[in-house]
């Protein structure tokens, strides 16, 4: 870890729904360093969502605070917050009337880009995430689930960010595009210089792709680090996480020996 | 006859001009107010779901009240308004006609917009949403960039579904005096001029149909971004207004309007009054098929110049006067009351009554041995009877069965046309009919007695407006009517007009009317 300011940094936040019933988010504190890729990882419930939610203010923490390149983001305009921030929905979350190259060009043009100039980023963009340019002028129910979601990355990227959020941004793909995505995306965060936050439910991935993993349980963060301090942790409930990877990979090892590859 | 060769088709056609260019006036300004409030209340209540279900429940209710109802519950409403206006401004508005037909249509307008616009935005999928508000939305920008183009189709629905509804509505303004398309039916209803109802329908569907699919064509538009559908549909609904505001579509400009209620007689009271006062150079034409308190107060605010109206009705309606006088002190204590009151003056009597009276078969009479109202009054209890949809809530009728202690088996409703018919044909056994209607002889009906004269007078005058009081020319243009009409002559034209034929037209028959008794 550099000594410079944390790009994100959680400092003891909590957050509750339904007036206090559901404690989403339970004592957090996390910092994510600058060119950083760090997965989350949790079962559904486990608050890892609301989490990555906090750090663009969707969603405002009741208790602790929640720092953006050291700024606290409570004094921060949301708005203007957002449109700094990359942010990957989980199935696209594409809008269905607008084009491919609007989709893309959202965030720019939400900031007053000039129509030349969103036009020639979203040529740009097309290019970075290895769509089609044929695709440009499609509609989002007309391209494939992949595609879908390349096009939800480029927009992420639209307006040069240097924080990208994801959540569980490739969940629903099959087995291989996720694998071509999740590469692609990964070259993405290193060429681009970015910090990453993605949510994952998917232990495998998250060792695969992030830097660092972060396992989120009932609110509370129980873990946190490389794939070898996570294998050193105590914690049970980590240990379960990491079991399954760890069984298909020698099961693996065995069905597939590399000579026969 | 060949149905197509009828003449009656030309003279629609005649009228087309005014009632579809008023129909389109009234209802397109009724939809564009109707949505210009509802709109934005739907987009004000839709995330407060107490404000929104009490709004939705109030659009839901005012479905419920039947159309007619609610343009005739509009007009009272309005006047108290201009009454209250002219007091506290000083000056105050026509509440007959344009006004109140724009806004209870525009209400009647209100619900399928506020619930489509509600549900279409609430049907967005909130991921969606989710999405606006994290790649840097505004809330505006969310609901136009995003919530309003998607839940669009829905919107539109509800917009086409309120057009369809007003257009069809907007025929039931004729009775508070908003001519419209509705002026075909009413009139033809009333004078069983079947072309007429037909001509009606058909042009209030063919409209609703015509621009159902204006609005289709500008939504497909939005919805395929396709610049020439949308200018195509917004072009065709501007050439529809522009079409009737050319001045062949606007109504006729003239000095004198001629009031006319809702049934066959006044009808060619009015053709026959506008007619006299086209004779004498003055410009007139007839405003038909108004509602019986709508015409009074028409004439007392001056939205109306002239209308025939009867004695007894004005003596118990207007002045709520419920004891029986003799037809002369009745009516100069009428002609000075309505001149006291309202400024209204009472030119003189046509010399005819059309009263309400009892009326059975004469052979049915016969075989009963009936002759009279007291004669009917011990019998009564196992016969039948039907009167118009006033007569049983009018004092006449209390005052008749209270003097003659009256009670029948069985009493209905009926539209006044179809009464005779159900009469001669036994369907009831006795009707409160009119002792004017030519069917009385047609279908040899007798009218009983009133031995103990309950029945108020009802002689035909002629009423002029306040503002008219002093007009000479037109009281000269008119003088030759009064007195001059007896009763046979009048069930005469009355039998006339209510044959199938070119001959039968309101018109046609006033034309003959004058014949007859201006050559006396």
């Amino acid at each position: 870890m550099t000594s410079a300011a944390p790009s994100i940094a959680y400092e003891n936040v909590g957050k509750s729904f339904e007036r206090g019933r559901i404690k989403a988010v339970d004592g957090v504190s996390l910092n994510v360093t600058a060119g950083e890729f760090l997965a989350v990882v949790g079962g559904s419930g486990s608050g890892k969502t609301t989490l990555l939610r906090l750090a663009n203010r969707l969603i405002a923490p009741d208790s602790g605070t929640v720092r953006v390149h050291g700024d606290d983001v409570r004094g921060l305009d949301p708005i203007a917050l957002r449109r700094s921030i990359g942010y990957v929905f989980q199935s696209g979350g594409l809008f269905p009337h607008m084009t491919v190259a609007d989709n893309i060009g959202i965030t720019p043009r939400l900031l007053g880009t000039p129509a030349q100039k969103i036009s020639a980023r979203v040529d740009e963009l097309i290019d970075l995430v290895r769509l089609e340019r044929a695709h440009k002028d499609r509609f989002p129910h007309e391209l494939s689930g992949g595609q879908r979601q390349r096009v939800g990355v480029a927009r992420a990227l639209a307006a040069n960010p240097k924080i990208v959020l994801m959540d569980e941004p490739f969940g629903a793909l099959d087995p291989l595009t996720r694998d071509a995505l999740g590469e692609d995306y990964r070259a993405l965060h290193r060429s681009l210089g970015l910090t990453t936050i993605m949510i994952t439910h998917d232990m495998a991935e998250a060792l695969l792709l992030a830097d660092r993993v972060a396992v989120m349980r009932a609110g509370r963060l129980v873990a946190q680090g490389a794939a070898q301090e996570l294998s050193s942790s105590s914690d049970a409930y980590v240990g379960e996480l990491l079991n399954t990877p760890r069984r298909q990979a020698e099961r693996l090892q065995e069905l597939l020996p590399k000579d026969r590859a | 006859m060949n149905f197509l060769s009828d003449p009656r088709w030309n003279d629609a056609l005649t009228r087309l001009p005014d009632y579809l260019g008023s129909h389109v006036r009234v209802s397109l300004t009724a939809l564009a107010l109707g949505l210009v409030i509802s709109f934005p209340l739907a987009l004000i209540v839709r995330r407060r779901p107490v404000l929104r279900d009490i709004t939705l429940g109030i659009a839901s209710i005012v479905q419920t009240v039947p159309g007619l109802a609610l343009l005739a519950l509009f007009y009272p409403l309005l006047l108290a308004l201009a009454g209250l206006s002219l007091q506290w401004f000083g000056h105050g508005f026509s509440a007959f006609g344009f006004l109140p037909s724009v806004l209870a249509l525009a209400l009647y307008s209100m619900l399928p917009v506020l619930r489509n616009t509600i549900t279409g935005l609430q049907g967005i999928d909130p991921a969606i949403m989710e999405a606006a508000e994290g790649v840097g939305m505004t809330q505006r920008q969310s609901l136009t960039m995003v919530e309003l183009p998607l839940a669009l189709p829905v919107i539109m629905a509800g917009i086409r579904t309120a057009a369809v509804w007003v257009i069809g509505t907007a025929t039931l303004s004729t009775p508070i005096g908003q001519t419209s398309l509705g002026n075909y039916i009413f009139a033809g209803l009333q004078t069983q001029n079947w072309v007429f109802v037909v001509f009606g329908c058909a042009a209030a569907a063919l409209l609703a149909l015509a621009v159902d699919q204006l609005l289709a064509l500008i939504e497909g538009g939005v919805k395929l971004n396709s610049r020439t559908r949308i200018v195509a549909g917004c072009l065709g609904l501007i050439a529809l207004i522009a079409a009737t505001l050319t001045p062949a579509m606007a109504r006729a400009r003239t000095n004198y309007i001629v009031g006319a209620k809702t049934f066959t007689e006044q009808y060619i009271l009015s053709s026959l009054i506008a007619q006299r006062l086209q004779a004498a150079g003055l410009s007139a034409s007839p405003r038909e098929g108004l509602g019986s308190n709508v015409i009074f107060e028409a004439l007392a605010s001056g939205d109306i110049d002239i209308y025939v109206d009867y004695s007894g009705t004005l003596w118990a309606n207007q002045l709520k006067r419920t004891d029986i006088r003799p037809r002369k002190e009745l009516l100069s204590d009428l002609a000075t009351t309505l001149k006291d009151k309202y400024g209204i003056s009472l030119l003189g009597e046509l010399g005819f009554e059309n009263a309400y009276a009892l009326v059975m078969p004469r052979k049915r009479a016969e075989e009963l041995g009936i002759r009279t109202i007291a004669d009917l009054a011990p019998r009564a209890s196992s016969l039948s009877i039907a009167g118009d949809y006033e007569f049983f809530s009018r004092p006449e009728w209390a005052a008749l069965r209270r003097s003659y202690n009256l009670a029948f088996r069985q009493q209905r409703q009926m539209q006044p046309d179809f009464m005779y018919a159900a009469v001669a044909s036994g369907e009831v056994d006795v009707i409160a009919g009119y002792t004017s209607d030519g069917l009385i002889a047609k279908y040899d009906l007798v009218v009983l007695g009133d031995p103990k004269a309950t029945i108020p007078p009802y002689d035909a005058v002629m009423l002029i407006a306040p503002k008219r009081t002093s007009d000479t020319k037109l009281r000269e243009a008119l003088q030759p009517l009064l007195g001059r009409i007896d009763i046979a002559t009048m069930r005469e034209a009355n039998l006339r007009a209510s044959g199938g034929d070119g001959a039968s037209s309101p018109d046609a028959v006033a034309r003959w009317l004058w014949e007859k008794i201006g050559k006396r």
